[in-house]
């Protein structure tokens, strides 16, 4: 293999989003060197083409669009003058060594050629992708006008193409609801918003600002079953579904549409991790981190949507900012994974819970993310150590469609992790 | 005078002799179905049977065929209805011009499918005006992009049949077409395994008969070789039969690049071009009417796949009737493809009673795991819709077979027609009533891996159907300029590629790793790529786990750029987008 390719880097971020232009940006401030590489032709990742508003209430207490918090993290990102490179894909990473001396080559593809990097650490950020409706198993006929909501976003905000005249929308995700609007608002009409469980998948706030305000219904404990057409989609079959999921008989209705567009998921894109075989939480679906975003590969860390799935970007950058702290101090002291330390929690009680490792030896603040298994009422929520509270706070309602972040500060020692809910 | 007494003493005492077995086998045939199908009817139609009549039932009115084709004729033409059903009328172009008007190619081939592309390829040989023409918007649209890629070694085939013999033919020819094509092809073989002693036993001398009389190299295991062999089988299997023969390849690809070649060597391919109707003179088909212009071809290949018998009939030549079969399969994730090393089914008593084998869990030559077919009977042609109840029976069927495989696996799920006569045999033969024509028809598995046996066949009748002394084409070339395929090629092929052609670097499909420069490439190719499932078919964007959901946009807008003014998933009446916005196109694009 050539290498008169090859670059020596500290940190590598992969991803250009929010989460890696956070995570770059804190590396660089942490000493190291840093190298960002992004597969598309701009930073800012899907935020590209979300232009609707509702971003950085949290991190720049004002509502911006997808555009503007974007604009905001490219600015100071290209302030710091990091290297990156756009229009790069990763096609392979490879571990070499081990232990504390472990480093790692990155083979990337692009208009230039390809190029080899080697690094003592890297950071995830790649973001999610969307489930398809191969993975909700949709059946019928085949046509044309099947698109995840996100596409279909990306066909009318960046494209400037419409993808529909009249459509039905499955799943009451975030996307699926902005997109009901913004279908609306160009001209195309929302036959519905049908959602198979009990509850809407989105947040409140998209509920009320994008169905309601628009007179859009929203159909819980129905799905899709069947899509009809040859060349374009030109009717689908929705259904009442019991608690089960399992079809109630003859609750079937047929609605012309020219289009189905699916908002059922977001799962983390973990390609990377698995070509390190890097292991994967069942329950996020993205890699088991410790406090310090460190996956079990040591040196390599995940942040944004490819550690779990977010509600707000905000809490994307915050988790990019602590993965690329936690990398540049990894450069200059290098140390382990620890797996003595999981955490526990009660499955029927929490989704999930991040991180998933307590690391006893690093003492550094950090914040913990968790999704309530079921819409709850008046419930405390104990991070302890030791049979020590460290944090307990009492929530007025928690739902699973709304992820909820701890703040720790310096946690001292430890014999034990776990989270309750009581 | 001598002609006179041959006739009196040879000729019609033969006659009479065919006529009185004809009668008396279609009496006893009559009683048959008086007894189990009284709504049926059955009279002589030239050598063939015609059923007819009403029935509420469409498996009964499939098995009174099969009935009907176990009593000895040409063939049968089932013509009962289904009760309370209309068949559609085929699907068709809208397109209307006159780009083949008066055309008169020496070969028309109808079907472009991996049989008629085959012919087309294997005609091209020869100094021959070849003309194929197929009413899809690509090629490779019906059962050769919907079937599971195995070239079967043709052990499933009965001993004696044309499907067996052209199998074991065809099977052998793979290699080097393949390597003359520059499409990837890998024999990793295939297993049949059994659950039960009993089953092991009688299979070992049901498949060693056909082993023998085929010539098909395959060897016994027993659990711990298979276990060896296959260390993610679960407990199910306790023995099988190994077949290395078996190859792999993407059936869609190998049809494109078939019909590429033929045309770098003088074939011509018209698409969107469907034959509406054929005007006979003097026993020959003279005139053949298409929605591109009028044909006046010296002869006819039928290679129409699940309308071959429309097609058939078209030229006044009704012998047979296709009763299409569905099959559903899944397809799941590359993560879990190194879980197998080779295509694995298993029998039950269920699946040996089936009409054609109970399908199983297959690596893919692109690294995924396809997991099915089954197999029912359908009143239609080309219904490709899936269902739940299929999908589910399929997944709960096959998919305990390897450790490690669950439904959440899944990225995608098709369905495809096959082609079955009632004889379930292929008709690879000249027309006995129309001279110039001739018939690749009933070609259902395993016509993937027969079609350049059957192509070789047909070949042989056509050249003798059109007479006269045919030359071979010198400038004959197997070898397809086939482009480059990236994420196959070591890190300093990739960089010498990149440095040619500076898009061969770019990434539009992430899954797959697939470039624009390969994208391009495919929509300039000799069978362009005019349709996003077109590209797909080529080059894989789509293919991944995404389904398209991150490069569709980005191929739609490459799509564009080539020239390609209303982008569509597969063809006319599938357009992606229905308008532009009110707004001027959005300036931040990318």
């Amino acid at each position: 293999m050539t290498v008169n390719n090859t670059s020596v880097y500290d940190v590598l971020v992969l991803g250009g989003g929010s989460a890696g232009l956070a995570a770059a940006l804190s590396a660089h401030e942490g000493g190291a060197k840093v190298l960002l590489i992004e597969r598309e032709q701009k930073l800012g990742g899907i935020l590209k083409q979300c232009v609707h508003d509702g971003f950085g209430l949290l991190r720049f207490k004002e509502r911006l669009t997808g555009p503007e918090y974007a604009g905001r993290e490219i600015k100071r990102f290209l302030e710091a003058k990091i290297p990156y490179v756009l229009e790069s894909f990763v096609v392979d990473v490879q571990k070499k060594g081990g232990g504390l001396g472990t480093t790692y080559t990155v083979s990337k593809q692009s208009a230039a050629g390809m190029h080899m990097y080697t690094c003592k650490s890297i950071i995830l950020a790649c973001g999610c992708r969307e489930r398809t409706s191969r993975q909700v198993f949709i059946h019928g006929d085949r046509p044309a006008g099947i698109f995840s909501a996100g596409t279909a976003q990306y066909f009318v905000n960046i494209q400037g193409k419409l993808p529909t005249k009249r459509c039905v929308i499955l799943g009451s995700g975030d996307i699926g609801l902005i997109m009901a609007r913004r279908l609306t608002l160009e001209g195309a009409s929302v036959a519905g918003v049908y959602e198979i469980k009990d509850a809407p998948a989105g947040l409140t706030r998209n509920i009320c600002q994008c169905l309601n305000d628009f007179d859009i219904p929203l159909h819980l404990s129905t799905t899709v079953t069947e899509v009809f057409g040859h060349g374009r989609v030109e009717a689908v079959a929705v259904e009442k579904v019991d608690k089960n999921f399992n079809i109630i008989p003859n609750t079937r209705e047929i609605i012309e549409c020219d289009a189905l567009i699916l908002s059922v998921g977001l799962l983390p894109e973990i390609e990377l991790a698995n070509m390190l075989n890097i292991p994967i939480d069942p329950a996020t679906k993205g890699p088991f981190v410790d406090q310090t975003l460190m996956t079990k590969a040591a040196g390599v860390f995940a942040c944004g949507n490819v550690l779990h799935v977010n509600d707000l970007v905000d809490w994307v950058s915050v988790s990019g900012e602590d993965a690329g702290r936690n990398a540049a101090k990894y450069c200059k002291e290098p140390r382990l994974f620890n797996e003595k330390m999981p955490l526990e929690y009660s499955k029927s009680d929490f989704l999930y819970a991040v991180p998933q490792y307590l690391d006893p030896a690093c003492e550094e603040p950090f914040t913990f993310y968790f999704r309530s298994r079921e819409d709850v009422s008046g419930k405390t929520v104990s991070l302890k150590l030791s049979e020590n509270n460290v944090k307990s706070k009492k929530y007025r309602r928690l739902i699973p469609s709304e992820m909820e972040a701890l703040k720790l500060g310096e946690l001292g020692s430890a014999a034990g992790f776990e989270l309750i809910m009581g | 005078m001598r002609s006179a007494l041959r006739l009196v003493f040879v000729y019609i005492p033969d006659i009479l002799k065919s006529v009185v077995f004809i009668t008396k086998e279609l009496r006893i045939l009559q009683r048959k179905l008086a007894n189990k199908f009284p709504n049926a009817e059955a009279s002589l139609f030239g050598d063939s049977v015609r059923l007819e009549g009403e029935m509420g039932d469409w498996d009964e009115i499939v098995s009174c065929g099969k009935l009907a084709a176990k009593a000895g004729f040409k063939g049968v033409i089932n013509d009962i209805k289904l009760k309370g059903f209309t068949p559609p009328p085929m699907r068709t172009p809208k397109l209307r011009d006159g780009a083949l008007e008066g055309a008169a190619p020496d070969v028309l081939i109808i079907g472009g499918g991996v049989v008629g592309c085959s012919i087309a390829r294997e005609l091209s040989r020869w100094k021959l005006k070849i003309l194929l023409v197929d009413k899809e918007d690509d090629l490779a649209m019906h059962a050769s992009s919907r079937n599971d890629g195995m070239i079967h070694p043709g052990i499933a085939s009965h001993i004696g049949t044309l499907r067996g013999e052209m199998n074991v033919r065809g099977n052998a020819m793979y290699d080097q077409i393949c390597k003359d094509l520059s499409i990837p092809f890998e024999r990793w073989s295939s297993a049949i395994l059994y659950n039960s002693k009993v089953l092991g036993f009688g299979a070992r001398f049901y498949l060693g008969a056909r082993q023998i009389a085929f010539g098909i190299p395959g060897k016994h295991l027993n659990r711990k070789r298979l276990e060896e062999a296959e260390p993610n089988l679960t407990e199910e299997a306790i023995g099988g039969f190994d077949y290395p023969t078996t190859g792999f390849l993407s059936p869609y690809k190998l049809t494109v690049a078939l019909g590429e070649n033929a045309i770098e060597n003088g074939a011509e391919i018209s698409l969107n071009t469907v034959v509406t109707g054929m005007e006979l003179q003097g026993g020959n088909i003279a005139v053949v009417h298409t929605n591109r212009g009028t044909v006046r071809p010296r002869a006819v290949v039928n290679a129409a796949g699940c309308f071959s018998d429309i097609v058939s009939d078209m030229a006044g030549d009704r012998f047979f009737s296709i009763h299409p079969r569905k099959g559903e399969c899944c397809i799941l994730d590359k993560d879990v493809g190194n879980l197998l090393q080779r295509s694995m089914g298993i029998i039950g008593l269920a699946a040996a009673t089936s009409a054609t084998k109970g399908g199983g869990v297959m690596r893919t030559i692109d690294g995924n795991v396809l997991v099915g077919p089954d197999a029912y009977e359908h009143p239609l042609r080309e219904d490709f819709s899936t269902h739940a109840e299929n999908l589910d029976a399929v997944m709960a069927k096959h998919l305990p077979l390897i450790k490690g495989f669950n439904r959440s696996q899944v990225i995608a799920y098709f369905a495809g027609v096959r082609a079955a006569t009632y004889e379930e045999e292929f008709i690879i033969e000249g027309s006995s009533r129309v001279h110039n024509l001739v018939h690749a028809a009933g070609i259902q598995s395993p016509g993937l891996a027969s079609a350049p046996a059957i192509a070789q066949e047909i070949v042989k009748i056509t050249l003798s159907r059109l007479g006269g002394k045919i030359v071979p084409n010198e400038k004959f070339n197997p070898v397809r300029q086939a482009s480059p395929v990236l994420a196959k090629l070591s890190f300093d092929e990739k960089q010498k590629l990149i440095k040619q052609n500076p898009e061969y670097g770019v990434v539009v499909c992430r899954c797959e790793a697939i470039s624009k420069g390969e994208i391009r490439d495919s929509i300039r190719s000799k069978v362009p790529a005019t349709s996003l499932d077109a590209v797909k078919r080529r080059t894989r964007p789509g293919m991944g786990r995404c389904q398209g959901g991150f490069c569709s946009p980005l191929v739609a807008k490459i799509l564009e750029e080539e020239g390609i003014s209303s982008v569509t998933k597969k063809g006319a009446g599938s357009e992606l987008f229905l308008g532009g916005l009110n707004s001027k196109e959005a300036s931040n694009d990318g």
